[in-house]
């Protein structure tokens, strides 16, 4: 008692003798504690050092949950709308693609074709143009060889310029005349803006020295020319670590060149131009007659017609966004167009039947499972702990056996020369001529995926069917009911949890089945995790396999979810 | 045994044995009759076959060998469902998924009984052990006395003629163990059933029952009413289980009307009642319980016999004494004796003589 009032006194209470006064406070105000804090607090600051005490406990646990499952599931949430590659390998055409009308009937002119030709360029350089070719393949088979082909010709088209150029003077031979022309004061804004778009295209970092700066008035005099010396004064100097100054541009700066000088403000300026190389720079622009005429949209065209396709503007165009739903669409049989979301053509419709199939087929595989999974379990509840202990290992034995072996040797069980078939036609049941086909379909997937997941229904019901004692049959039995009655109204119902756990674990377990699919399925008896497996590793379509991916995790939750509500989760017993 | 015939019997053992692995018997030759409206307690130690007769006239087991009837008629092959005879379990077995009323109805229902019939009944049966506003709740949300009444329920609520108990009291605390049995009983003569009860505890035993069936050994030792049992006793291990008992081995000296002396084992003849030994020379323990021994020799023939006893411990247990005794050579000799006015206290140490009227002490096997 003295202690209380030690303290009470020392936290600054006026009256230390009054007790009254005291006792009344504390009823009006919060509950103090012994040292005058509010006791709401120091309980919290106790039961904080204790909770961080269990989550040091548990943080290895949960950095590897959060680094292996949670973090991978999110990204792969994220792939499967993301979609910047396009804008990032050609970030001038999307931009100029914008102002093309989609709904129209013509495909867009040259002021979409000379940027795409820039970034296709640079692309191409870095490598990159084959994977938007590829991604833009997804949606409309044919453009994944268009960019693949017209990426060989683009130096060509470049050279055109540059012979003519070489003609009028040797100069532009020169790494020199470039560097010099070129460089400048005030463009570092440029320069760090086309290093951002290197980022973007490549995914490395663009840092360093690139030794050279464009100057702000040939920015304004030749624009694409700067432009794409600085693409490829930006390459050479951190890429491929040369000296830009030492260096001949690539094709696409003389290219460059001859777009700016098809603009006749640009010959103005040019005519009044009076800094190094003028001359040089004067001829080129009174030769300009000679420099090849074809618009960039007929160079295109003619490395490949499809380039002047509508269809195949529009898909690009579709896709451009960085951004899309057309993976979740693709999963589900519809596709993007112009006129908004369709279906796809029937030939192509597979996702919908594959999901389908999946969720039947994972029915019955667990509904089989409960039908030879129940009476073993029953066995292993009520038999005597030895014999039940030589069956559990019976029952175990699948786990210690590799998966793969376990699904070979169904594989060599159920072909049409097979054991089963063999025993059926020697017993006579089946005609020699009419062998059973029980594999390379759903029957063979059904089958062999009974026998693996089986464990995993009889362990719970059996672990559930061993806490509910013998006395209860009995009971029911002595009050009258018959063998049947008494299971069914009394035993069945306390081992419905264990039905429950078992049908969770093997319809959620079937459902992202894979490998036995993929063996014993042949094409009518694969899952839909067999057609994600082949995005993953075969198509290197990820996009779609993650979208795929997300949808059955979607489909596994809203079942689980249902679940839920018809059986409820708290009926669901793993065990005691 | 031999007292009720075989007609009037409404369950009968005849010549059952019962063995699990073909090698041991657990039940061994077993003949039981029981009148109807009997109330018959199966007591003995664990292992003693009590349960195992229970399970065959339940259903649960079938008989190695012999035969049961039920009210005349063989049961040996009806299955347990057939046999219409309530069963009480050790640990409830009340059905987990359904509430108390739906319990009650179970036994109803699959007799396909009409279902106002069966609210009815299902009332009444609650009533009867006043239970009647818990229909709704389910068994785990009841006390262990709780459920024991609704197993009792239920275990009669479709008019057994014959009811089977199997250790049912087992699980509760001493007080409601007390108030249960004597509710038990009074609801069996109530009713007018025949009913088969199995303990271990014979203080239960002894209270609740007409008649007591002491099995040890997969044999009925004694069936006998409670006092007969308590006060003659046929062999020593019934003596021994039933109650406390001294005991001291010894010889028979010489029988005469239904009298034995016998020649006690550490030294010192003594007069006994001849119960089961039949010649002088037969080993024999003798039998005499605390509260018979008497130490004051006034109250003794003249000519008894008695025997030389150290006082050893004296305890002080409020309503009686219990005093300790070297008896023979034996340390484990207890008398009780009355807390009254004129009683003495022993001091330990004290040399005194014992005695006893002959009658009150019996010659049993030699174990």
């Amino acid at each position: 008692m003295s202690n209380v009032t030690d303290a009470t006194t020392g936290a600054g209470e006026p009256m230390p003798g009054d007790n009254g006064t005291r006792t009344a406070k504390t009823e009006n105000g919060p509950v103090m504690a012994a040292d005058g804090r509010p006791l709401k607090q120091t309980l919290r600051r106790t039961l904080r050092r204790e909770k961080m005490r269990a989550l040091l406990l548990i943080a290895p646990l949960l950095i590897f949950v959060v680094v292996t499952f949670i973090v991978p599931i999110l990204s792969m949430l994220f792939r499967s709308v993301e979609n910047d590659i396009v804008q990032n390998t050609m970030p001038e055409t999307v931009q100029a693609l914008r102002a093309w009308d989609e709904q129209g009937t013509e495909p867009p002119g040259d002021e979409v074709f000379v940027p795409l030709y820039f970034d296709l360029f640079k692309a191409s350089e870095a490598k990159e143009h084959t994977k938007l070719g590829s991604r833009l393949n997804y949606e409309q088979p044919g453009l994944s060889s268009m960019f693949r082909g017209t990426g060989r010709d683009l130096d060509d088209m470049g050279e055109e310029f540059q012979d003519v150029f070489e003609e009028i003077d040797p100069a532009f031979e020169t790494a020199a005349f470039w560097h010099e022309l070129l460089s400048g004061a005030g463009g570092e804004a440029l320069l760090k803006e086309r290093r951002d778009l290197y980022e973007a295209l490549t995914g490395e970092e663009m840092r360093g020295d690139v030794g050279f700066t464009p100057s702000t008035e040939m920015a304004e005099m030749l624009p694409w020319t700067t432009k794409a010396y600085t693409d490829f004064a930006i390459w050479t100097a951190i890429e491929e670590e040369d000296v830009v100054a030492e260096e001949e541009p690539w094709e696409a700066v003389y290219a460059a060149l001859g777009q700016d000088l098809r603009s006749p403000d640009t010959v103005a300026a040019i005519e009044a131009y009076s800094g190094p190389w003028s001359t040089t720079l004067k001829a080129a622009a009174e030769n300009r007659d000679q420099l090849p005429q074809d618009s960039f949209r007929e160079m295109f065209v003619a490395s490949d017609k499809d380039w002047g396709s509508l269809e195949a503007w529009r898909t690009i165009s579709l896709y451009s966004p960085p951004v899309t739903a057309g993976y979740f669409l693709n999963s589900v049989d519809l596709t993007k167009t112009v006129d908004g979301i369709a279906a796809r053509p029937e030939t192509q419709q597979i996702y919908l039947t594959l999901f389908q199939r999946t969720l039947i087929m994972s029915l019955i595989i667990t509904g089989s499972c409960i039908l030879l999974g129940y009476p073993v379990a029953w066995l292993l509840a009520n038999l005597p702990l030895r014999t039940a202990n030589v069956l559990m290992i019976l029952v175990l034995l699948p786990f210690w056996t590799s998966l793969l072996v376990r699904t070979s040797a169904w594989k060599v069980l159920l072909q049409q020369q097979g054991i089963i078939n063999e025993i059926l036609v020697w017993l006579g049941f089946v005609d020699d001529a009419n062998r059973l086909i029980l594999m390379n379909n759903a029957t063979g997937t059904v089958i062999a995926m009974t026998h693996i997941l089986l464990p995993f229904m009889i362990l719970p019901l059996y672990s559930v069917m061993k806490t509910v004692p013998p006395s209860y049959l009995r009971a029911a039995k002595s009050l009258g009911a018959t063998n049947w009655t008494a299971f069914w109204r009394v035993y069945f119902p306390q081992s419905v949890p264990g039905i429950g756990a078992g049908s969770i674990l093997v319809f959620i377990l079937s459902i992202g089945y894979y490998i036995t699919p993929e063996i014993v399925g042949g094409t009518s008896g694969v899952f839909i995790s067999n057609r994600i497996a082949y995005h993953i590793s075969s198509s290197l379509n990820w996009g779609l396999a993650a979208a795929l991916g997300s949808i059955l995790l979607i489909v596994v939750l809203a079942l689980y979810w249902c679940y839920d509500r018809i059986v409820g989760i708290d009926n669901v017993k793993l065990g005691g | 045994m031999a007292e009720i015939a075989t007609n009037d019997a409404f369950v009968e053992f005849e010549r059952v044995q019962k063995s699990y692995d073909g090698e041991q018997l657990v039940v061994k030759d077993l003949n039981l009759n029981m009148p109807k409206g009997e109330f018959l307690t199966m007591l003995g130690p664990s292992g003693s076959g009590k349960t195992t007769c229970l399970m065959m006239l339940a259903g649960f087991e079938t008989a190695t060998h012999g035969e049961i009837r039920l009210d005349g008629k063989p049961i040996n092959n009806i299955p347990p469902h057939k046999r219409g005879i309530g069963m009480v379990f050790q640990n409830y077995a009340l059905f987990p998924h359904m509430t108390v009323a739906e319990n009650l109805a179970f036994p109803l229902e699959v007799r396909k009984i009409g279902k106002s019939d069966r609210e009815q009944k299902v009332m009444r049966a609650l009533d009867m052990v006043q239970m009647g506003d818990f229909g709704g709740r389910r068994p785990a949300q009841l006390s262990g006395g709780q459920q024991q009444r609704i197993a009792l329920a239920r275990a009669l609520v479709f008019e057994p003629e014959l009811v089977l108990m199997d250790e049912p009291l087992g699980a509760l605390d001493k007080q409601l163990r007390e108030h249960m049995q004597f509710e038990i009983t009074n609801l069996a003569h109530e009713l007018g059933i025949t009913v088969v009860y199995v303990t271990h505890d014979q203080t239960e035993a002894l209270t609740m029952s007409d008649r007591v069936a002491v099995f040890d050994d997969g044999r009925i030792q004694q069936l006998a009413a409670p006092d007969e049992l308590y006060e003659s006793p046929q062999n020593s291990f019934v003596a021994q289980f039933i109650g406390e008992n001294n005991t001291l081995g010894g010889t028979v000296k010489e029988i005469k009307d239904g009298f034995a002396l016998v020649e006690v084992d550490g030294g010192g003849l003594i007069d006994c009642k001849a119960v089961n030994v039949e010649k002088p020379g037969d080993r024999t323990l003798i039998s005499i319980r605390p509260e018979r021994v008497e130490t004051n020799m006034d109250r003794l023939n003249a000519d008894a016999h008695t025997l030389d006893a150290e006082v050893l411990e004296f305890i002080y247990m409020g309503d009686v004494f219990r005093t300790r005794l070297r008896v023979a050579g034996r340390d484990d000799f207890i008398i009780k004796t009355r807390n009254s006015a004129d009683q003495t206290r022993l001091k330990p140490g004290t040399k005194v003589n014992i005695g006893w009227q002959p009658e009150d002490c019996r010659a049993l096997d030699a174990v």
